[in-house]
């Protein structure tokens, strides 16, 4: 018996020590992961977390080129959810500047082909990939906007929680890019600001109007705590970005809320363009691996590095996907996948296709047929974007990678053509000589001489929209442009298989905004889809 | 309390009492075992009643030799598949004749935390031991029972060596958590982690020291395994030693491995004719005069040989087992193979006069693995025939490799294809890995109240895998591919190398009571707490260039993930009047996988039995042996396939390489993780009704099994709404799904004489999968694109409804008069004008509706043959190897490819979306002959010798409509995979 009780008191002790204990011992932590206390413990730990914010941008994930990527690859693969080859895609190959190769990159093109096609849907993976990222971006900016208020209770005081707290305009500004793109490719996405912490609402939707109107607000808020234009770090949002974004919404205010606000547009561009600004010299340099260097004329960039910040989207993309072998690796840097052309209608506005007169003109046409006869071949080569030096070197050299060439968002020349623009269409407030002068500008430098030069009864919206082409084609513009000037759908304004027809035709006006993506959708009942999807 | 420490402070004690022994005066009895027609039965165990320590095992002949203490009354005889028996000693011959059938309803089984008689079983448990193992050259223990078992299917990965197998226990409970069983051997759970250097862990394990395996279908026999046994369970009992004289037994075997069937891509005469049809003035240029089969060039036929050695005996008081196993198996594939030395020890003392039972096994592997780089199956699928292998130039070790003059950086095209020959010779792939698992079951029948046992069983499964991969400098693969940061000093070739460690302890404690209350009341009982910790240690390298360049560095120099698992068990059994049998059990497991307030579950079980042939009037019919009906429910969970830590969010910051620049420095980024506080464990709940079944002496018997299984809580990634978390997708408890199903078995002994005995066993398995919740909202229509085919989110959904992994595909339109498909042109569904994602259908799954196994054994004198054949039915492929057969994936503009040969099918282009029809969606059902064999047993050679030889072959035919190489891979995509071999094997083995 005493053996029984002595027997059964050493079971229930066993049972109870084991029980509290390995409770305990069922709290583990990650060897390499910190909490968000520990991250955000010291000033460097809130300029990684505000380089988080800023680098979604050039990178897709936390190891460089692809791997740890930040958006799942159910969504879109790690190469492709880069945001600037998303938006690239989505602004450029729906429109006469760019074609996919109809067979390129094999099976991993994630919706690729349904962008010159025009017939995408709301399942595009290339759609939600873009809707993602931008949104990912926009929550980073309000994740970091809350960390920042607790500098106090984590013992950050003085000159450096000052500095920190500066991070805050420029995490709105980023906020208000990212919302504009929402709003301009899809319309009335779903909204979130730094006041929802993450998990605790079901984000509801902004139509588009109410979107432009906040993304004005925060924009205008924000304009006199950025600091001056040209002071902050490269690669930072200054002033000048915010004036230059408002300049861009204003100019495309009636598509976006049904009222123009050319008066507006001009304000925006002209403060821009007095901000101490100067285009550069050589319009080709504005392009190249080292145009870090064209700090006079950008006014605010992805900052790309050919060993640092790589990622298979970015200008990365662009080069290597516009080019193929037969280029040449001197020519532009790269060997090429053989991926991306552009229809007859880009190399048409130019005088030449060798940039003899017009410089901008950077085509290669190998054995291509001008004509898309072939999709998977046809079509010149745009050779604008190259991963060499001034001097000619070449940038850095990596398998597949390896382009640092940065991504000018804003830069100088599209605020002269929209103060042009916003001109002609009707600004009161500024004139006509000065929009003349300022398009002069650009062709001058294009030209090398003032033999390109317009007169202003040259100067009209048709010949504008041909000139953004000649100066801002493939850097994102274009679908935005055409929808501007109700060319993007309709008739009136035709490209090589628009439409997914050897010369184009019109589709579905609805088409002018891409829908909501699917997957978003149905997890977020709030959300009503784009009419025509 | 530290588990570890309390496990070594009982074992090592317990281990150090081995040497308190001594024999009394002895005598020697011999004699022999036969079935009941007289064949002799090998391995039979003997021991003496009185002192279980003393034993030995019989030689295939069925003759044994046996020293027993002078007082010893009764010999015991025991066997896998036979009936236990005791018998008297009188003089010194016993012979002795063992009742000898598969259903044998006095057999031991073993199930979870315990044995049970097979006549006991109140659930769904089925088993194969050594006798029904497949035959010929088996690397990886699963291979083993392939075929043999209704409801498990096992799909080997590929065929190469050592490669591992996709196991299915009844269709899988999950989506996106595993849906792998748990494997236990001898009683300790073992991880599902990959070990790195070798293809499959389990490969690991040699298959020759496996005596037998327990596959626990149902919940009423898994639900004591909780947490982790919602894909059945499989108990692997390795084999033990056994008392008495030293006994040798030598097996060798030699095999002969060849490709079965060559990739259909189009031969040289074909692809010129292809070329110079479509193909324009340059690409036409390309083509060579050469006449080269690519495939020829990287398979070989494949010697390995395997050879085992083990010896069982005691010492002193001890009984033991010693093996040694060395494999070394070539793949077809050139340049790979596997070197594995596997030695293995059993101890199985029992001590404190028969109170004491310890069985302690160690068994370590050591493995060398060379991996043939499988990249080269695809290109020599892909590299253009025209060219030849060497292009007499030193350029990229001396193979031909597509140029371009003007790739001034590498010379080469950029984007063509690799020599393959040049793949497999450049890339040393060379894997080691080492494992060692030893574990102690201590079952100590207490002294002052015999009817409880404590048991205490403990284990440490270790393994460091670790390897370098190398490429030469002159690779055309990783030729200039590197530049030195800031310079242009530009890198050939690429060194890498990587180590993982794993460390898993196991450890349990119960209480085990049984007690016969009168002649018809039985109960027992056991209830106890188990404690798991499953470490993986990862090591970082620099990544070099062939010069020993640092390229790139590792992210983390040591990266330790880590999970523990806590439970709380218990099960009573009672039975009355061996007639009806009642079962209940619970189990309560804690993971350090989920938040504090969702870690604790609860699984509980419970199942009755009713032996209606034990009912007066039948119990002693001729006809009808046996007739029972169990009927089983209860809940298992699952926790594996989500992340270790991630309830709540950790920062992590970015790697050197993924840097963002302000002005002129570079800033790491911290990135805040996804995570899930609320997630919990995916339950399964499942309904067996079963029928087991013996007439006519047992010589027509098996079971009927019917269940229902539905698994709720799925862990599911679904998408996180934007702005709602910090990854867009996660793991969440959403969804529901079901699987409903029949499985039959049925052995059948036509014949049964003294010379001849022929043995039929035919297993069928109808499995019915369905998706009935995917979202939160519980949208009938939903759909979630699960896997793709590159980056591209389609082909396999998904879709409530529908089975899991369906295809998700357009519905193909094809040209009436010549049947061919036309690219491009799919159904529209909806009728808007448009073909795009919203015309997609679910299209068929990859997922079988039938099973079936069979087995045929035919014994004649010293004579036996046998095979296995195996079927699957209602399964579907996505033929991707096809997809390519596509005229512009031929023509490049500085390249040529080779591809599949559907070209001459579809003579489609091969632009859009031509690749996600469901013409490539094809119907892979099929019916293999995984194994013919035939044995003769020469028996006694000389004195103390027996000598075997056997013979067979394996992955004998497939008989299929599928137009692909193989139409059994798992998950549904037919990439250009590792061709399974065609093997013959012969052997031979020794008794001494």
């Amino acid at each position: 018996m005493k053996q029984n009780i002595l027997f059964i008191s050493f079971v229930s002790v066993l049972a109870s020590v084991s029980f509290t204990s390995c409770n305990k011992m069922l709290d583990l932590k990650p060897t390499n992961g910190v909490t968000v206390d520990v991250a955000y413990s010291t000033p460097l730990g809130y300029k990684q977390g505000f380089a988080k914010m800023y680098g979604a941008f050039a990178l897709t994930g936390n190891q460089g080129g692809a791997g740890l990527p930040d958006i799942s690859t159910t969504v879109i693969d790690e190469g492709n959810s880069d945001f600037l080859r998303m938006f690239w895609n989505v602004q450029e190959l729906s429109t006469d500047e760019a074609i996919d190769n109809a067979s390129w990159n094999g099976n991993t093109d994630a919706g690729l082909h349904d962008f010159h096609n025009m017939n995408w849907g709301a399942g595009n993976p290339m759609l939600e990939g873009l809707y993602v990222r931008s949104a990912y971006q926009i929550l980073l900016a309000n994740e970091l906007i809350r960390q920042i208020g607790r500098l106090d209770e984590r013992g950050i005081k003085g000159a450096s929680a000052d500095s920190i707290r500066a991070y805050i305009p420029e995490a709105r500004f980023l906020r208000a890019f990212q919302y504009w793109v929402l709003m301009d490719c899809f319309g009335n996405p779903s909204f979130a600001t730094e006041k929802d912490a993450v998990g605790s609402i079901m984000p509801p939707q902004k139509k588009r109007a109410e979107l432009f109107t906040y993304i004005e607000s925060e924009l205008k808020d924000i304009e006199n705590t950025l600091p001056a234009p040209r002071t902050n770090e490269y690669g930072r949002a200054d002033k000048a970005a915010a004036w230059a974004l408002l300049a861009r919404m204003y100019l495309n205010a009636q598509v976006y809320t049904g009222a123009p606000r050319y008066n507006d547009a001009v304000t925006y561009a002209k403060k821009v363009i007095d901000a101490g600004y100067s285009l550069e010299t050589n319009y080709n340099w504005l392009f190249l691996n080292d145009n870090y260097k064209c700090k006079n004329e950008f006014i605010f960039t992805i900052n790309y590095d050919g060993q640092y910040s790589q990622n298979y989207g970015g200008t990365n993309y662009i080069v290597w996907a516009g080019s193929a072998s037969d280029v040449g690796v001197n020519t532009v840097g790269v060997t090429g996948w053989g991926g991306n052309r552009t229809t007859k209608n880009l190399p048409n506005l130019f005088p030449d296709i060798s940039g003899t007169a017009d410089k901008r003109a950077n085509f290669f046409k190998g054995s291509r047929n001008i004509e898309i006869v072939d999709r998977v071949a046809d079509g010149y080569i745009v050779t604008k974007f190259k991963n060499l030096n001034r001097d000619g070197s070449l940038g850095y050299q990596l398998k597949d990678l390896g382009v640092g060439i940065d991504m000018p968002l804003f830069r100088l020349g599209e605020q002269y053509l929209i103060y042009a623009e916003a001109v002609l269409r009707g600004a009161t407030n500024g004139d006509a000589a000065t929009a003349l002068n300022y398009v002069n500008l650009l062709r001058t430098r294009a030209y090398g001489s003032t033999s390109g030069n317009i007169s202003s009864t040259q100067l009209t919206l048709d010949f504008l929209l041909d000139e953004r082409g000649r100066e801002l084609y493939w850097e994102c513009h274009r679908r935005t442009d055409l929808v501007r000037f109700n060319k993007f759908t309709t008739s009136a304004y035709l490209w090589p298989w628009k439409g997914n027809v050897p010369n184009g035709t019109g589709v579905e006006s609805f088409r002018n905004l891409y829908p909501l993506p699917s997957l978003e959708v149905s997890a977020n009942k709030n959300l009503v889809q784009n009419p025509g999807y | 309390m530290n588990m570890r420490k309390l496990l070594y402070s009982i074992g090592v004690p317990v281990l150090l009492l081995f040497s308190f022994a001594g024999f009394a005066q002895d005598k020697i009895i011999t004699g022999r075992v036969t079935d009941s027609i007289g064949n002799g039965i090998a391995n039979v165990s003997i021991t003496v009643k009185e002192a279980p320590a003393r034993g030995t095992t019989s030689a295939s002949d069925g003759r044994f030799s046996i020293s027993v203490p002078a007082n010893a009354t009764a010999l015991v005889f025991s066997s896998v598949g036979y009936a236990y028996r005791e018998v008297p000693i009188s003089g010194t011959t016993v012979n002795v004749s063992l009742q000898s059938t598969a259903s044998d309803l006095n057999t031991v089984v073993v199930i979870g935390y315990g044995t049970v008689r097979k006549k006991d079983l109140t659930g769904s448990v089925a088993t194969v031991s050594a006798k029904d193992f497949q035959k010929g050259v088996i690397t990886t223990p699963e291979q083993l029972i392939a075929g043999k078992v209704a409801g498990v299917s096992i799909t080997p990965n590929n065929g190469a060596p050592g490669s591992g197998s996709t196991i299915r226990i009844r269709g899988g409970s999950s989506l996106n958590a595993s849906n792998d069983p748990l494997i236990v051997i001898d009683g300790m759970p073992l991880t599902n982690s990959d070990v790195a250097g070798v293809a499959n862990a389990l490969a690991l394990l040699n298959p020759n020291d496996i005596a037998s395996f327990s596959i626990l279908k149902d919940a009423s026999a898994t639900a004591i395994y909780g947490s982790r046994a919602s894909n059945g369970v499989i108990l692997i009992t390795t084999k033990k030693g056994v008392a008495g004289k030293p006994k040798f037994s030598f097996t060798t075997q030699v095999s002969a491995g060849m490709l079965a069937k060559k990739f259909p891509v189009l031969n040289t005469t074909q692809f010129r004719n292809l070329v110079n049809t479509y193909g324009n003035a340059n690409q036409k240029a390309l083509l060579g005069s050469a006449n080269t089969d690519w495939q020829d060039e990287i398979y070989q036929t494949a010697i390995s040989t395997d050879n085992n050695i083990s010896v069982t005996g005691s010492y002193k008081q001890l009984p033991y087992r010693l093996s040694l196993g060395y494999l070394h198996q070539t793949g077809i594939l050139k340049t790979g193979y596997l070197n594995r030395i596997s030695p293995s020890l059993n101890l199985n003392p029992t001590l404190l006069d028969n109170h004491l039972k310890i069985d302690f096994s160690a068994r370590a592997s050591f493995s060398k693995s060379r991996f043939a780089n499988e990249d080269a199956v695809w290109g020599a699928n892909q590299f253009d025939p025209t060219q030849p292998v060497y292009s007499k130039s030193n350029r990229y070790g001396g193979y031909w490799e597509r140029l371009d003059p003007l790739n001034t950086l590498t010379g080469l095209a950029a984007l063509s294809p690799k020599n393959p020959v040049g793949l497999l010779n450049q890339k040393n792939d060379i894997g080691y890995a080492n494992r060692l698992i030893t574990n102690a079951n201590i079952d100590y029948k207490l002294h002052f109240f015999p009817d409880l046992h404590a048991i205490v069983n403990a284990g440490y499964d270790y393994s460091r895998g670790h390897g370098n991969v190398v490429w030469d400098d002159s690779a055309a693969s990783v030729y200039r591919s590197y530049t030195t940061p800031g310079t242009t000093i530009v890198h050939s070739g690429s060194r890498t190398q990587y180590k993982k460690d794993l460390k898993n302890w196991f450890g349990n404690f119960y209480f085990n009571y049984t007690k016969s209350i009168d002649a018809k009341n039985r109960v027992e009982a056991m209830a106890g707490i188990e404690y798991q910790d499953y470490l993986t240690i990862n090591y970082g390298f620099n990544e070099l260039a062939g010069d020993t360049a640092i390229v790139k560095r590792p992210k983390n120099l040591i990266d330790k993930p880590e999970y523990r698992i806590f439970s709380y068990l218990a099960r009573v059994n009672y039975s009355f009047n061996n007639m009806l049998y009642i079962t209940g059990s619970f189990r309560r497991d804690a993971s350090s996988r989920f938040a504090p307030d969702f870690r604790w579950s609860n699984y509980p079980s419970g199942a009755i039995a009713w032996s209606i042939s034990e009912l007066p009037g039948l119990k002693n019919s001729k006809a009808l042996n046996l007739l029972k009906l169990r009927f089983g429910y209860g809940v298992t969970g699952q926790q594996e396939g989500i992340d270790l830590y991630d309830y709540i969010s950790y920062y992590d910051l970015s790697d050197v390489k993924a840097q963002y620049q302000f002005g002129n420095n570079f800033y790491q980024m911290y990135r805040p993780g996804g995570y899930y506080y609320n997630r919990k464990w995916e339950q399964t709940a499942t309904t067996n009704l079963g029928v087991d079944y013996g007439f006519f002496n047992n010589r027509f018997s098996g079971s009927v099994e019917v269940y229902y299984r539905k698994t709720s809580d799925l862990l599911n990634r679904i998408t996180q709404p934007a702005f709602t978390n910090f990854a867009n997708t996660i793991i969440a408890n959403v969804g529901n799904m079901e699987n409903k199903g029949v499985e039959f078995t049925t052995n059948v002994t036509p014949i049964k004489s003294r010379n001849l005995t022929w043995d039929l066993s035919f297993n069928a398995t109808y499995n019915e999968n369905k998706v009935t919740k995917l979202d939160i909202n519980g949208l009938p229509n939903y759909i979630n694109q699960v896997a793709g085919i590159g980056g591209l989110g389609g082909v396999i959904a998904n879709a409530v409804g529908y089975p899991r992994g369906s295809f998700f595909v357009f519905k193909q339109v094809y040209d009436k008069s010549t049947g061919r498909p036309i690219e491009n042109l799919y159904e529209d569904q909806n009728r808007d004008g448009l073909i795009n994602n919203s015309d997609l259908i679910l299209f068929k799954s990859s997922i079988p509706k039938w099973f079936f196994g069979f087995s045929t054994n035919l014994n004649y004198k010293k004579w036996s043959a046998a095979f296995t054949m195996r079927a699957n039915v209602g399964n579907y492929m996505y033929n991707n190897v096809a997809t390519n057969g596509a005229i512009s994936k031929f023509l490049f503009s500085s390249y040529l490819a080779n591809q599949s040969n559907d070209v001459l099918n579809t003579y489609f282009e091969g632009q859009g979306y031509f690749y996600q029809s469901n013409y490539y969606v094809q119907n892979a059902s099929f019916l293999k002959m995984d194994n013919v064999n035939l044995g003769y047993n020469m028996g006694r050679i000389s004195r103390n010798v027996n000598l075997r030889l056997t013979a067979s072959a394996q992955n004998v035919f497939t008989i299929t409509k599928y137009k692909g190489l193989d139409p059994e891979i798992s998950g549904g995509i037919d990439n250009n995979g590792y061709p399974r071999p065609r093997t013959i094997t012969i052997g031979a083995g020794l008794d001494f």
